[in-house]
Formats: structure tokens, C-alpha cells, sequence
């Protein structure tokens, strides 16, 4: 039986427009053999969410880098999770101050990735909490 | 004596740019057409003016806004006691995409990457104290730049100043945002009729305002190569000179006033001479394709921006010397003004101090460094003159490529130029990832250090206060003339006349930015991204 593949949700809540990040760690997941799908700029949590589970995805990513994470991220994870008890794993990038990540851990963010993060490192990181491969 | 082993295989410029020989000769050159133009001669390869710095240093403009207007005023005070020459201003996501603060989208937003401007009284505020008669303020606004120009001309009038005294920059390039950025609002069409608005009311009203700063900047950070940057520039350039003569504008009445915006990055050499190519490419199009008879109109008058993506987070003051190097590199190829950026953007939003280090950083290359005291200093190295032809080749075939297509218009229509750029991201991603592009502190070098720098904070009780004043504003003004002038803004957007002269109307009477780009929203639809993956 093949293994099934892991379904990754990339979006940008907010209104900035900075998608380098977003497009390139899109393009190294997918080549690393994962189902992605980008919702695209310009997002609300609402549709986030709606999208995670209509979509039926393991990890949802989100990227900000206007500094509006700490409004945008916490609530995209709270309203997925009324939607769904699926144990979807989160991570972030962007402009990050270090002080925001751990509260973004506790909002349920497992992990931040900032400017330069190598894209094998993002790879292992989804593979070790999803138990996919 | 025997032949020396080199370190690697072969060298270039940049990931996927020329390959660099061992050494550059006289006979390099052979194969390209000799240029012997001195600086202020056609085509202004080695400088648009003939003296460059020796009569008059770049324009030291540092990119600046953030929270509120008070605490932006205060931050420009600052910086013009400190010597800076020029104002830019950064607005926040929410003004530069059609939104007021209390919009839903707007939440978490206000304050953040710039200034919160709503409506006039915020841009009255913004500048308290400033003579706008007097100073050079460029802004970095595109969907919403008439609205925002227009704020700036009521605000200079109840300073009693006069508009067609004053001088200054609007981004107002909206094909870019179509490509990287994303602070679109409108398709494409109508956006072009906006943009070339703006264009021939400031040919006609206001004589030292420069109508569109046509960028590059923007693409580069999204991952265009040098080439790539500088072509599809050009390429847009092309697309707004055009539009502006099919709405029946001769070119020399708008042309000087039409300014550029580029990056630079470390490869120092390469970026010297993409300047210096972007100079030469430029003047022969508006004058073999254009046919521009003023000397004014064929001059590529340009500001810079240090790129923000070479920034690293990792060992954040080496960022320093990436900045001088890549500002060294916009001097050495005679830029009109530059942006230096700090060292810990890639963290946060400046701190004040990171922004002294950015502005000190010009002030030694402009004083200390030599490298300003002569014209291209560079100009008749072998290498740099090569990579200018080389760079000039390559512009070239792109525009002959978007030409194929249909324009640059249509080229963004079809997502061609996203993808290239796209490409070129990924292909940069993959080599840093590899080790092929060393990173320092990155990817070689790194110390596993944590970096301990302090940040600047955007209090989150900023959102509430600029709410507030809003909620204020909407109550105390004549409400019955703001529903009159927005009446008038959707009459004239439906019609074929200038948007500009009612807009200042209507930001006269307080209408803000929201309410605004909602009657044109009305009238003009919203765009959509198509998707690119």
C-alpha cells in the first residue's frame, strides 16, 4: 500500500503581500513529495480554517511579515480548532521576534520559521510531527 | 609558471547570472559596440550629469513610518537634525491597500509596517512643524496614490503652500504589485487609468513632482536576478510611457518627471554595472522607440534601496557590511538618492540606533571614502565594462521577449514574468540550501549564537487609539458634504475626466482612504490574484 502523503495548507492571513517565503517553501515541500495547496494573500483565520478542513490537510503554514502574527496566527489556530479535532500541526515564518515565539507556542504555533531557514530543515520538521512521510 | 588550481569550477556573478573569466582584457570588449560618452552625454552611461557628486551628493532618504502619526513626526524631526536631506514615507498595509483602521482586515495591521493615515487630518498631523514647501518627500503608495497625493496636496494648502512648488516622489507604479508586493487593489486596466491620471495631472499642475518612481526594487526582493530586475523595469517603464502617449500626452511633457527605484545587492561589481547598463537601455528607448527630443526625458533618475532580503537574522551585525557594500555599490553607479537600511530588519522594525548606523553608513562613503570625488570611478575597468554590455544584452532580449508577448501588461496578464522571477527564487533557495551560494552566518561561518539586539515594539494599544480618533473624525465632520464629494468621485471614476482634481475635493472634506477606495471598488471591481503555483 503506498503511503499517504501529507496535505500541507500554505497561506498569508493579513495584507502583506510579501510571498517570496511562502512560494518558495510551497514549491520545496511539494518537490519533497507533499500535497500542497496555497490559498493565497490575503486571507482571514475564517477562511484558514474553513480551507484546513475542507481540505483535509495535516499541516497548515502561515506566513506573515508585516508584524500582525501575534493577531493573525493565535486565532487561525483557535478557529481550525473549533472546526476540527484533527491534530493539524502548525508552523509559521516571517519577521518573528524571538520574544513572540513562545508565545505562539503556546498558542499552538509547534514552530517559527525565520529569513534563511533552510527548506530540508522545514521538510524534516513537518515529517517528525506528522509521522508521514 | 604553472598554471594555478582555482578554488572552484567556475565563477559568476550571481546564481544563475554570467559566468566571470580569470581576468578581463582590452580585447573583451571587442565584440561590443564602443561607447565613449562622457557623463551628461547620450546615453548616460557613466552619469546623467556631467560633475555627478562633485556638484551635488546623492539625496540620503531613509524609508521611515511606523504606529501613528505623532510618533512619525517625531521620527522625521529626528531624522532631519541629524542631516537627513529628504522624507520618505512608509504607510501601513491598510492605507497602501484601500482600508481604513477599523476595517476587519485592518486587524492587527494598524501602526505596523508604516503609518496609519486614514484621512487629511492624519496627513495635516504627519507633518506639524514641516514646511512642505520646503522639504523633498517621496512616497511609497501605489493602489491608493491618488488619494494619498491628493491628501499631501490639501495638507501643503493649509500650510499655504502652493502645489506646483512642491517636490517630491509618489511610488504609484501599480504593474509591479501585480508581480511582487501585492498592494493591488483593482485589475490591471483600471489601475493603468489611476496611474496615468495621476501621471498627466502632475504634468500639468505639478512641474517638480515626480509622477512614478517605476520600480525594480520590489521584483529583486521576490527573487529577480540583476537582469531580471532591470528588464522587466524597463519593460514597465515601457508600458506606463506608452499608455501615457495613448492618452494623447506628447512625451516630453511628462517624461522627465518619470523616475525609477532599484535595488542593490553585495555582488558589488554586478550591481555597479547594472546601473550603469540600466542608464545606456533606458535613453536609447526613449529615444529610438519614443522618440523623446528633451535630454531630460532620456535620463534614468533613480533612488536605491539596499536589499532587504540579503539581510540575515542570524549574526545581525555583519548586516552592517552588507549594507555598506551594497550602498558603495549604489554610489559607485551614480544613484540620485539612497535608502540604507539597518541592521536589524530582518528581526523587527528598525530601532532608532539601528537607523543612526544606516544613515552614518552613506554619511563615511559620502565624506570619508573618496569614491565620490570623481565620475564612475569604475568606468573603463575591462570587467565592469564588460558586465555593462553583457547586463545591456540581456535587458535586451527580455524586452524583445515581453514585446513578443504583447507588452509588459500582458506578460503579467499571463503570469510570465512571476514565473521567471519565481524561478529565480527557488533556483537561490536550493544553491543556499546546497552550500553552492554561501551565506556567511548562515550557511558557512555560522556560531549558533543567539542574536541579542534590542527591537523595536509597535504598542498594541496603537490600533485602539487610531480607532478612536477615526470613530471621532466620522462623527464631528460634515457628513452630508462627505456623501456629496464621494458622489462626485464615483461620477468622474465612471467617467472618462482626470480622477485627481475631485479627489482633492474630496479628501478636503475629510472623506478617508477607506471610504474612498470603496466608491472606486464600486465602480472598478476588485482583482484578484490568479493562482501561480
Amino acid at each position: 500500500m503506498p503511503t499517504k502523503k501529507i496535505r500541507v495548507l500554505i497561506a498569508k492571513p493579513g495584507l502583506d503581500g510579501h510571498d517570496r517565503g511562502a512560494m518558495v517553501v510551497a514549491q520545496g515541500l511539494r518537490d519533497a513529495g507533499m500535497e500542497v495547496i496555497y490559498l493565497g494573500l490575503r486571507v482571514t483565520p475564517e477562511q484558514i480554517a474553513e480551507a484546513a478542513v475542507q481540505e483535509d490537510v495535516d499541516v497548515v503554514g502561515l506566513s506573515c511579515l508585516s508584524g500582525a502574527h501575534m493577531a493573525l496566527f493565535p486565532k487561525t489556530v483557535g478557529l481550525t480548532r473549533e472546526r476540527t479535532d484533527k491534530g493539524i500541526l502548525f508552523i509559521g515564518g516571517g519577521i518573528i521576534p524571538k520574544k513572540d515565539v513562545p508565545k505562539l507556542q503556546e498558542a499552538g504555533i509547534a514552530r517559527t520559521f525565520g529569513p534563511g531557514a533552510p527548506i530540508p530543515e522545514i521538510v524534516t520538521f513537518i515529517k517528525n510531527n506528522t509521522g508521514g512521510e | 609558471m604553472p598554471d594555478e588550481k582555482e578554488r572552484q569550477p567556475e565563477f559568476k556573478t550571481t546564481v544563475d547570472g554570467t559566468v566571470v573569466r580569470r581576468v578581463y582584457t582590452a580585447g573583451d570588449l571587442a565584440e561590443f559596440p564602443i561607447d565613449n560618452s562622457l557623463p551628461g552625454d547620450y546615453p548616460f552611461t557613466r552619469n546623467i550629469m556631467p560633475a555627478g557628486y562633485r556638484s551635488r551628493l546623492w539625496t540620503m532618504r531613509q524609508y521611515a513610518g511606523f504606529a501613528t502619526v505623532e510618533e512619525t513626526n517625531r521620527r522625521y524631526k529626528y531624522l532631519y537634525q541629524q542631516g537627513q536631506t529628504g522624507f520618505s514615507v512608509a504607510f501601513h498595509l491598510p492605507t497602501q491597500e484601500g482600508y481604513d483602521s477599523d476595517h476587519p482586515l485592518a486587524a492587527g495591521e494598524v501602526g505596523k509596517c508604516g503609518v496609519a493615515i486614514d484621512s487629511l487630518q492624519d496627513m495635516e498631523e504627519l507633518w506639524a512643524g514641516i514646511p512642505l514647501a520646503q522639504v523633498s518627500t517621496s512616497m511609497t503608495i501605489n493602489a491608493t496614490a491618488p488619494i494619498i497625493l491628493a491628501m499631501y496636496i490639501a495638507a501643503a494648502e493649509k500650510q499655504g503652500a502652493d502645489r506646483s512648488k512642491l517636490d517630491g516622489t509618489v511610488q504609484n507604479d501599480i504593474l509591479k504589485e501585480y508581480i511582487a508586493r501585492n498592494t493591488y487593489i483593482f485589475a490591471p486596466g483600471p489601475s493603468m487609468r489611476l496611474t496615468t491620471d495621476l501621471c498627466s495631472f502632475c504634468a500639468k499642475e505639478m512641474p517638480k513632482w515626480n509622477s512614478i518612481s517605476i520600480s525594480g526594487y520590489h521584483m529583486r526582493e521576490a527573487g529577480a536576478t540583476a537582469i531580471q530586475e532591470a528588464a522587466f523595469t524597463l519593460a514597465n517603464g515601457i508600458a506606463y510611457v506608452q499608455a501615457m502617449i495613448d492618452k494623447g500626452m506628447e512625451v516630453d511633457s511628462f517624461a522627465p518627471r518619470f523616475s525609477f527605484f532599484f535595488a542593490a545587492y553585495t555582488n558589488l561589481l554586478e550591481e555597479v554595472a547594472k546601473f550603469r547598463a540600466l542608464r545606456r537601455v533606458w535613453s536609447k528607448i526613449m529615444k529610438e522607440r519614443f522618440g523623446a527630443k528633451n535630454p531630460r526625458s532620456m535620463m534614468l533618475r533613480y533612488h536605491v534601496q539596499t536589499d532587504g532580503f540579503t539581510l540575515t537574522e542570524q549574526q545581525p551585525l555583519n548586516n552592517i557590511v552588507r549594507v555598506t557594500i551594497q550602498a558603495l555599490a549604489s554610489v559607485l553607479g551614480s544613484c540620485q538618492s539612497l535608502h540604507t537600511n539597518s541592521f536589524d530588519e530582518a528581526l523587527a522594525l528598525p530601532s532608532e540606533e539601528a537607523v543612526q548606523v544606516a544613515l552614518r553608513t552613506q554619511q563615511v562613503i559620502a565624506y570619508e571614502s573618496g569614491v565620490a570625488d570623481t565620475v564612475d570611478p569604475l568606468g573603463g575597468s575591462y570587467y565592469v565594462e564588460e558586465l555593462t554590455n553583457k547586463i545591456e544584452q540581456g535587458i535586451k532580449e527580455y524586452i524583445a521577449r515581453i514585446d513578443e508577448i504583447g507588452g509588459a501588461l500582458e506578460a503579467i496578464k499571463k503570469g510570465y514574468i512571476q514565473r521567471e522571477i519565481r524561478r529565480s527564487a527557488y533556483d537561490y533557495q536550493r544553491a543556499v540550501d546546497s552550500g553552492e551560494q554561501v551565506v556567511v552566518g548562515v550557511n558557512k561561518f555560522t556560531s549558533g549564537e543567539e542574536s541579542d539586539i534590542k527591537i523595536l515594539e509597535i504598542d498594541e494599544a496603537i490600533e485602539r487609539k487610531q480607532v478612536e480618533r477615526l470613530r471621532k473624525l466620522k462623527h464631528e465632520r460634515d457628513n452630508a458634504k462627505v456623501k456629496e464629494v464621494l458622489d462626485g468621485v464615483r461620477r468622474v471614476a465612471e467617467s472618462d475626466e482626470n480622477v485627481m482634481p475631485v479627489l482633492v475635493d474630496a479628501v478636503k472634506a475629510y472623506a478617508t482612504v477607506g471610504e474612498i477606495s470603496d466608491v472606486l471598488r464600486g465602480v472598478f471591481g476588485e482583482y484578484k490574484e490568479p493562482s501561480m503555483l
